[in-house]
């Protein structure tokens, strides 16, 4: 029988994010949903918060991460149904491949998706609460890719609890919320210094901290996902 | 052990109660600047301290199963999430009676109270999983990735809202505790410890019940426990 | 060690499976020697599809032991997964990926020299060159089945669990599922069949097991 040689956790990783790219691309219909659905949010903070803009303005990086939230419950909660559909994913962890390569394909495509819908967001938000970004791209950039980053690994390992759960769709938001209070925190502050300025030159903590957050969820996904998904 | 769990335990856990509460309340003196309202701490900090520590076990217990799965310690952690949920909630409603006339707000974004509260929330999901999952090795197994989660994620709460904070100015009051306060605070520690281990071990049993219930069925099919694998049968059904 | 070394394609030792409160599979001891193909037989919810999980890794037991070509389900798990070959009643297929981007999926995950040509290939083996590009949501169950197979076959496993294979397909399609089977046979691999078409699954099978209520019994 011709044996070919077991790939490892890398390139196991890409071809499964790979293929989750591709699944984006032929329902490219539900991306452009989660985007408006995201920009519909933003949208609705300056409603429920009334036409004060100076309050708009200093609470933006809070109000941009608040949707950044909302939309990843649904993208991450997505990015499973996709693989319950037909037992995808048993199909995946039978052929075989390991399990932390599932996590890392899932955790870094969302947040590549995350990310790219903030890219998306903030022009939005600097029109409809007419921030002006003090410190560079690069920053916000970078904010950005922390933030989401951070958002992704416990939330693919909740996600995939929740999606075999009774109640998933409440149940992910409730597991989720609280735990990622701190990033969320931190990524909303980062975000307030990088588009008000930082004169004492706060951000570096912000984002030193936003790293080691990241370094222990990443950490912590990537022990802990194959109990979750194999029997 | 069933005597001394069932009687003499909750016995002494309200001798110790009753005491603490006569100390706390007539025996010990006044706070110099919060008067009586500062007695509060007698049962305000011992819940707390209780909920730490079922919170510890819980977490404990979550990283036992996931090496060595057994039911017991899925019923401790079941019954030690409950009991510390309890305890920090009592915990924190008591501290918010405390901080209304003392800091003339029920709340505030202090970090310790911040982190107590999210905490609380992360239980309840906690608990709400337990709930939604059927499956007894499944809804092991994830409330103990669950729980260890959750653990892990309460320093970084605290950090994360001291270091939000530390840009605003928060007062604080270093607190000398008088050493006639000591003894009540005491007696009230230990009263709540007692009362905590007879809530916990009647929640064990109760949880270790269900579990039993659960895996097993009435004909004698094998040994329930997710950690004998090894099968050990006595009557072999024939092909 | 080799598989053949030990005799035994299958081992079940005391095996049980537990699904909430119901035992899927209770207290199963058998051995199906190496080389020789197992017809399973039993009503809906006999525990057909628990075994051939558990023989898959997809599921673990509950309790007691299983070998699968030798090697423990448990602790040898991966190397279980590369020798078997599940046909499911879950197709295994994502919707929104053509017929042939699901095979070239799984080529890549199984480290294959040319995902794309072994695709094509299998493609035109179980008839579906025609609809390659079109994505599987709009398949025919039919169409499904006969991609599954492909699926399986990419494979190249020594050992074929088979759930229901003739489910849903059509004369031509039972035909065409009959001929894939024997020709793995002919190939040396070990076939478990899991059908309610006992004439076509005793032609195809030296071995037959019977289940009722999780619960081997004499057929």
């Amino acid at each position: 029988m011709s044996a070919p040689r077991p790939i490892g956790v890398l390139r196991t990783t890409l071809v499964l994010m790979r293929k989750d790219l591709l699944i984006e691309w032929r329902t490219r219909a539900r991306l452009n949903a989660l985007v408006f659905f995201a920009m519909a949010t933003l949208l609705l903070f300056s409603f429920a918060l009334g036409p004060d803009t100076r309050l708009l303005e200093r609470n933006a990086g809070g109000y941009l991460w608040l949707a950044i939230l909302f939309a990843s419950v649904l993208s991450l909660g997505e990015s499973f149904r996709v693989e319950a559909e037909n037992a995808c994913l048993d199909g995946v962890r039978l052929a075989p491949s390991d399990a932390r390569a599932i996590f890392l394909s899932k955790a870094l495509g969302n947040t590549a998706l995350l990310v790219a819908l903030g890219v998306l967001l903030i022009p939005v938000m600097v029109a409809l609460f007419g921030v002006k970004i003090v410190l560079g791209l690069g920053d916000l950039g970078l904010t950005l890719v922390l933030g989401c980053l951070a958002l992704s690994a416990p939330g693919t390992v909740y996600s995939a609890i929740a999606s075999n759960a009774r109640a998933r769709d409440v149940l992910l938001p409730l597991l989720l919320f609280p735990l990622i209070v701190p990033s969320l925190l931190a990524a909303a502050k980062a975000t307030t210094l990088v588009l008000q300025g930082d004169p004492m030159h706060q951000l570096g903590s912000w984002f030193g901290l936003l790293s080691g957050f990241n370094l222990i969820y990443w950490g912590l996904g990537f022990l802990l996902f194959p109990k979750v998904i194999e029997d | 052990m069933g005597k001394l769990l069932h009687r003499v335990l909750p016995g002494v856990a309200v001798v110790l109660l009753v005491a603490g509460a006569y100390l706390g309340l007539f025996w010990a003196p006044p706070d110099r600047e919060m008067g009586d309202v500062q007695r509060i701490m007698y049962v305000h900090v011992p819940a707390v301290w209780m909920a730490l520590l079922a919170l510890t076990l819980n977490f404990c217990c979550s990283v036992t199963y996931l090496f060595k799965p057994s039911w017991k310690t899925d019923a401790m952690a079941e019954a030690s999430a409950e009991v510390g949920l309890l305890f920090g909630t009592v915990g924190v409603l008591l501290g918010s009676i405390w901080g209304r006339p003392t800091w003339g707000v029920y709340w505030t974004w202090d970090p310790r109270i911040t982190t107590a509260a999210i905490m609380l929330v992360a239980y309840v999901g906690y608990l709400a999983l337990r709930r939604f999952v059927e499956d007894p090795e499944k809804r092991a197994v994830w409330s103990a990735v669950v729980g260890i989660i959750a653990a892990v994620d309460v320093p970084i709460v605290w950090f994360s809202v001291r270091w939000w904070r530390s840009l605003h100015q928060v007062q604080s009051s270093p607190k000398t505790v008088d050493p006639l306060m000591v003894l009540p605070l005491r007696v009230s520690a230990f009263a709540f410890l007692a009362l905590m281990i007879v809530f916990l071990a009647r929640r064990y049993l109760i949880a270790l019940a269900e579990r039993n219930a659960e895996v097993a069925l009435p004909e004698a099919l094998p040994s329930d426990d997710p950690a004998t694998r090894g099968g050990s049968g006595a009557s072999k059904v024939v092909a | 060690m080799p598989p053949s070394s030990l005799g035994t394609a299958l081992a079940f030792h005391d095996v049980s499976k537990r699904y909430g409160r119901t035992w899927a599979l209770a207290r199963l001891t058998y051995a199906l020697p190496a080389g020789r193909s197992l017809l399973l037989t039993g009503h809906n919810g006999s525990g057909k599809t628990t075994l051939l999980r558990l023989v898959a890794t997809a599921l673990s037991p509950t309790a007691g032991q299983l070998q699968v070509l030798g090697r423990d389900s448990v602790t040898e798990r991966d190397a279980v997964r590369r020798e078997v070959g599940l046909l499911s009643h879950a197709s295994f297929l994502y919707e929104d990926l053509s017929a042939h981007q699901n095979l070239v999926v799984l080529g890549r995950l199984l480290g294959l020299e040319s995902p794309e040509d072994a695709a094509h290939a299998l493609l035109t083996k179980v008839g579906l060159t025609r609809r390659s590009d079109s994505p599987v949501r709009h398949f025919s169950a039919g169409m499904r089945k006969r991609l599954a197979i492909g699926r399986l076959l990419m494979k190249k496993p020594a050992l074929a669990l088979l759930d229901e294979p003739f489910g849903e397909l059509d004369p031509a399609g039972i035909r065409d599922m009959e001929g894939f089977i024997a020709e793995l046979k002919a190939a040396g691999v070990t076939v478990v069949l899991a059908t309610h078409l006992i004439e076509q699954g005793m032609t195809l099978c030296e071995e037959r097991l019977h289940l009722q209520d999780g619960r081997a019994v004499a057929a």
